[in-house]
């Protein structure tokens, strides 16, 4: 399991990797030399930094119910984890005194964009421009999702009307469809992304794999429906009848009347969770077949 | 690599005559779940249970043996188990999952684990997956039409559908036995199962089947690491008696022999799909 052996050495710098030496220092910089007897009478080791560096990560909001973060949260611990090790928080309106987006690494984007706000509208633009990488998080600005509903008139913006997934006003990388997304599955994009901007060549790839279904997710475009499992699986011949769409749904939209998803297209909230969760919407043996090692590196990964 | 990835492959059947009595053949789902369910392994178990309808499967959650017991044997249409995966933690509060399934499922149920889109707190909570040999499936209206039309029996009579040695069986109640060829069931295969390919369940922890040992014995395939301990507690439980696969008849060859003639044939369909169903245009391709 050469992946996971190297996930673990990159995640945990050179500790306690398989009862490895972990004494040994890094050899002397030139520079270290002229300042050798002043170093030695200090008798603590330089601390060293337990993975090499974070990237920066701010979860931007526009129209949506902070469920997806909350979801985030949900992972306890693990946020806290994945804020020590693997990602600076720069920018959360909730969670940190930051006014205006930063530059970032990876920007979450919650919520779908109302173009009546101008606010909004200038603030996704801005987030293109200063992340790297823009995640979608979660069915508003996936899809639209349940503000695909709104017809304006409300109190008290009641020219608050029209809501867009952030893929109709700026190109968008990565989908984490659902709503809301599961703490399981940010937990899983973050480790992976870490992974794709700071792993080495090896956990590129593997990240790569594993991110590659969410951004073709995100270049397939924004609209999402339950109808989804019917047009793309059912009538081109690839459904098995395995209930996966209708254990994802969060609204209860879809049961399985003999071996086939039934859905109630009334009750669908747009979130797209049944088709992306369909093992027959994406499915990549490559990533899959390697299901126990990624298990086992993402539980590593989010040990404190 | 038609058989997937194992730590070993064993011929092994329920120690269990209880089991055994109404068991398609080794008895193997039934008695790991049971035996899990005992040393405490899981909570319960997603099986297909028995609905109204005779011969129709149905998703259910065992948490007893009884009801482990009620869903012994095969029935040879779609139980959508993967629909069950969330409830079952959720309404049926299981934090220890057991689940069987097709190759397709454990499919589903691996890309669930590392891509829970929509399965909050459910990948963690899976303790044994039990994968089982599949060549294709039937849509219920499909069984309908092999045993009451082609069979002329009434599915309320038949005691016992299997699939073997080149024919699909229909045992009835009253002892008689009607045979059709493999030929004729074809046409009624459930579409999906054209794409897979997958025969063994290589995505399982143990998986197991029919074909490679003698009638009333199972093939096991130990699988995941999970797996591999829950086989080994099994075995020194007493809950299987086991041959070395090398020592029966038809053995590993058949297994290969067969998921090799499923994985050919469907890719290449899938890769007809791509050009003899369209002009200018592919049906999609669901693997990346």
């Amino acid at each position: 399991m050469g992946i996971l052996e190297s996930l673990k050495a990159l995640l945990f710098g050179k500790h306690d990797v398989g009862g490895e030496k972990q004494d040994q220092k890094p050899a002397d910089k030139p520079a270290d030399v002229i300042v050798e007897k002043k170093a030695s009478i200090i008798k603590e080791p330089k601390e060293e930094k337990p993975v090499a560096d974070k990237i920066t990560v701010g979860h931007v909001h526009m129209s949506g119910c902070t469920g997806c973060l909350v979801s985030f949260a949900d992972n306890y611990e693990g946020l806290l984890t994945i804020l020590d090790k693997y990602a600076d928080l720069v920018y959360c309106l909730t969670l940190a005194d930051v006014r205006h987006i930063p530059e970032m690494d990876v920007a979450l984007v919650e919520g779908s964009v109302c173009i009546q706000d101008h606010i909004a509208v200038e603030e996704i633009i801005e987030t293109r421009k200063n992340a790297k990488i823009v995640v979608a998080l979660g069915a508003c600005a996936c899809y639209g999702n349940i503000t695909r509903f709104c017809r304006g008139g409300q109190q008290n913006q009641p020219q608050h009307e029209s809501y867009l997934p952030i893929g109709d006003l700026i190109d968008v990388d990565v989908y984490i469809p659902g709503c809301a997304p599961t703490p399981q599955q940010i937990r899983n994009v973050c480790v992976m992304a870490y992974l794709l901007l700071k792993g080495n060549d090896e956990q590129k790839a593997l990240a790569g794999a594993y991110l590659t279904p969410m951004m073709n997710l995100a270049k397939a475009g924004t609209e999402a429906c339950g109808c989804d499992v019917m047009y793309n699986v059912i009538n081109q011949g690839l459904c098995m009848g395995c209930g996966s769409c209708a254990a994802a749904c969060p609204v209860r939209a879809i049961t399985m009347q003999y071996g086939k998803p039934q859905i109630e297209r009334d009750l669908c909230i747009k979130c797209g969770a049944c088709y992306a969760q369909c093992p027959r919407s994406f499915f990549s043996f490559d990533v899959v077949n390697q299901y126990e090692g990624i298990m086992e590196a993402i539980d590593a990964a989010m040990q404190p | 690599m038609v058989l997937g990835n194992y730590k070993q492959a064993v011929a092994a059947r329920s120690t269990d005559p209880d089991i055994l009595r109404k068991s398609q053949d080794g008895g193997i789902v039934t008695q790991l779940f049971a035996y899990a369910l005992d040393a405490g392994i899981i909570d319960g178990a997603i099986v297909a249970g028995q609905s109204d309808e005779p011969f129709k499967p149905e998703p259910m959650v065992a948490t007893t043996r009884e009801e482990l017991l009620a869903a012994r044997g095969t029935r040879y249409s779609i139980s959508p188990n993967m629909s069950l995966i969330k409830e079952v933690t959720r309404s049926y509060g299981l934090d220890k999952v057991g689940v069987v399934g097709t190759p397709c499922q454990m499919q589903a149920l691996r890309k669930g684990q590392l891509y829970p889109v929509g399965l909050r707190d459910v990948a963690d909570k899976i303790a044994l997956a039990v994968g089982i040999f599949c060549m294709e499936n039937f849509p219920y209206q499909g069984i309908l039409q092999l045993v009451e039309d082609h069979g002329a029996t009434a599915l309320e009579n038949v005691s016992k559908l299997d699939i073997g040695k080149g024919k699909f069986w229909i045992y009835t109640e009253r002892g008689a036995t009607v045979q059709l060829p493999l030929k004729v069931t074809h046409k009624y295969e459930q579409p999906g199962c054209h794409v897979c390919l997958d025969y063994v369940a290589n995505l399982a922890d143990i998986s197991t089947g029919s074909v490679g040992t003698p009638d009333g014995w199972s093939t096991v395939f130990v699988r995941s690491a999970k797996g591999d301990d829950i086989w080994a507690k099994a075995i020194a439980a007493g809950a299987f008696e086991t041959k070395p696969i090398d020592s029966v008849k038809p053995g590993l060859e058949l297994v290969t022999k067969l998921a090799t003639e499923k994985i050919t044939k469907n890719q290449q369909f899938i890769e007809d799909r791509k050009t003899k169903f369209t002009v200018g245009k592919e049906l999609r391709n669901p693997y990346i």
